[in-house]
């Protein structure tokens, strides 16, 4: 929390930030995550894990295959129900949300977009039906449900044309904006990837989490992926994400958070974690050998 | 020639009414994958909705002009999306979840449930009805064979065209067509977007039975007969119709729509009229063996 003596100063998005340096003290959270417990039949995926994430920073959830991060992250996003604990949304200005008890597309709206580790767009439509599906809430509100959009009422090709605006804006930032008009399943698997990342964001989210973004990407193309989870950083959307690079998770993560077997083993920043004994055994392996599958 | 021409206008009027049914075999499938056997039976309920709607402006004494028909055709729209709404709602979706031939067998129970229902309420005997539309024009005139185009075919084609387009706008340009194909192609992701694919798949069927109320209020008034039999062969013809032209696919769904009438149409013409129905369906037998996937129908492409 702030501390009282140091007034927060206030971006225009409301999200209250203070800097010191390069480095974010403050630790207002976004997520949290209390004692969260994930079990299927006999097999505890997740046990008892606490943490929160920081708003306004990039959150990072390592550990080995099989540590429970995916399953982790099917929580928070509402892919399942948790066995036990709670997940809550901290929004700027706004009363806490329990996410684990909202059915899923009330996550989606309560402020959490999600990628996937292997790509779900929607194949068969453009890649920019596939941002403007993503602010579908929106239209709906506009359009009276569809219905004015048949009638051509005059609300609608206004906030059509908003949400194409918007949609046009991440594709140029992921530099997708030539292949709008393909089908998004015709992209090649980096494009993909991008603009998984531009119609999590089209939904305007204030937490995106991300689950391995940087899995199957080049060298190049793992650097232009920082740089955009950097830039979405700046415009104020917090980020959780998921991932085995550990180049990529220790140069632009705030904070790093480790799973080894369903149990948090450390949460520090990335230069403590990389040092931390703990972690270093679970990566290296201490004899008993890790067969959980990872849901 | 003309004898041709004669049945051709016969053929294409009476697969624009298979097309209408097909659309909402076709849109369901789409979205969950169910083939929905009452549908038949939703475009029965139609025709009758659109009968007692003529009977009770008949009493008015208002049952006169295209206002008529068009009200006739918007209070059977709107009962019939009504049932379709219902059904969905009663019988499919407490079983969505379930094992995939559980909603299938709903939907026979449904089936039986809406022809009884009809048949309790309205009697079993088949319900005439006077000529609504009468006149055409002639078209061709070919020694005494004159080639009717009658203003109810004008009117069906007229119709169907009108809905069609209505309903091609509505899946291709706006926000709920665009959530309707997003559930159709992933629907846990839709909702992670924020799609309430619940509303989406009530929506599906509510418009599927929008649809086949127009086609049931076509048929009323084209064969001026209707017993709570019909949809039970007609709804029949359109899933051929529908798996003719790939599940899945609205477009083909109007165009298996339209082969099934134009194939009907010219077998009665010119090999026997008793066996019409057994044409109608060798097309459904020999699609599902040398072309499972229809006219129209993509590849499915199973991703791991």
């Amino acid at each position: 929390m702030m501390p009282a003596d140091e007034p927060p100063r206030v971006e225009e998005d409301g999200l209250t930030r203070k800097m010191t340096g390069d480095r974010r003290v403050h630790r207002e959270m976004i997520l949290e995550v209390a004692n969260l417990t994930m079990r299927f039949g006999g097999l505890t995926a997740v046990s008892a894990v606490s943490f929160a994430a920081s708003r306004g920073e990039i959150t990072a959830v390592i550990g080995p295959n099989g540590a429970g991060k995916t399953t982790l992250f099917n929580c928070i996003t509402g892919f399942y129900r948790p066995t036990g604990g709670a997940i809550r949304l901290h929004r700027a200005n706004e009363l806490p949300v329990d996410l684990h008890l909202l059915p899923g597309h009330r996550i989606a709206r309560a402020g959490v977009a999600r990628t996937f580790q292997n790509i779900r767009l929607f194949p068969g439509m453009t890649a920019l039906e596939n941002l403007l599906v993503a602010q579908h809430v929106k239209l709906m509100a506009a359009t009276g449900f569809g219905i004015g959009a048949v009638l051509g009422l005059s609300r609608y090709p206004k906030a059509e044309r908003q949400a194409v605006e918007l949609a046009r804006q991440w594709l140029s930032a992921t530099n997708l904006l030539d292949r709008a008009d393909d089908p998004a399943g015709a992209l090649p698997y980096g494009a993909q990837r991008r603009l998984e990342i531009a119609r999590a964001m089209c939904t305007e989210p204030a937490l995106l989490c991300l689950d391995e973004p940087a899995a199957g990407l080049n060298p190049r193309e793992s650097d232009e992926l920082a740089r955009l989870l950097l830039e979405i950083r700046g415009q104020g959307t917090s980020l959780l994400l998921i991932e085995h690079d550990m180049g990529v998770v220790m140069r632009i993560s705030d904070r790093v958070v480790v799973l080894d077997h369903g149990k948090l083993i450390a949460d520090a920043a990335p230069a403590a974690v990389q040092g931390d004994p703990k972690v270093i055994a679970a990566y290296l392996g201490e004899g008993d050998e890790d067969e959980e599958a990872e849901a | 020639m003309a004898y041709a021409l004669q049945q051709l206008i016969n053929g294409i009027s009476l697969g624009m009414i298979y097309g209408l049914i097909a659309v909402g075999y076709t849109m369901v499938y789409g979205i969950i994958g169910m083939i929905n056997f009452a549908h038949g039976d939703v475009f029965m309920i139609g025709a009758f909705i659109a009968l007692i709607t003529v009977l009770l402006l008949q009493l008015g004494g208002m049952m006169d002009g295209p206002a008529a028909i068009l009200l006739v055709l918007l209070v059977s729209m709107a009962f019939t999306a009504l049932y379709g709404w219902s059904v969905e709602r009663v019988a499919y979706r407490p079983l969505r979840g379930s094992f995939r031939l559980a909603p299938l067998i709903s939907a026979i129970g449904i089936s039986i449930v809406l022809q009884n229902y009809v048949q309790v309420s309205q009697g079993a005997r088949v319900k005439p009805i006077g000529t609504l539309v009468p006149g055409g024009v002639e078209v061709m005139r070919d020694g005494p064979f004159v080639v009717q185009f009658s203003y109810i075919q004008m009117l069906i084609i007229a119709v169907t065209l009108g809905v069609l387009a209505v309903f091609t706008i509505l899946v291709t340009r706006t926000p709920l067509g665009r959530a309707m194909r997003a559930c159709e192609q992933d629907s846990k992701m839709a909702s992670l977007l924020g799609i309430d694919t619940d509303r989406t798949i009530s929506l599906t069927f509510v418009i599927g039975a929008a649809l086949a109320a127009v086609a049931g209020t076509l048929y009323m008034i084209r064969y001026g007969v209707i017993d709570f039999y019909i949809g039970f062969l007609a709804g029949v013809k359109a899933f051929t119709a529908a798996v003719l032209g790939g599940i899945g696919s609205l477009p083909g769904a109007v165009l298996g729509g339209l082969l099934i009438g134009l194939i009907e149409t010219f077998w009665s013409a010119y090999f026997s009229a008793q066996y019409k129905d057994v044409a109608a369906f060798s097309i459904l037998v020999v699609t599902l063996i040398f072309l499972p996937t229809g006219l129209l129908g993509r590849q499915e492409v199973e991703k791991v």
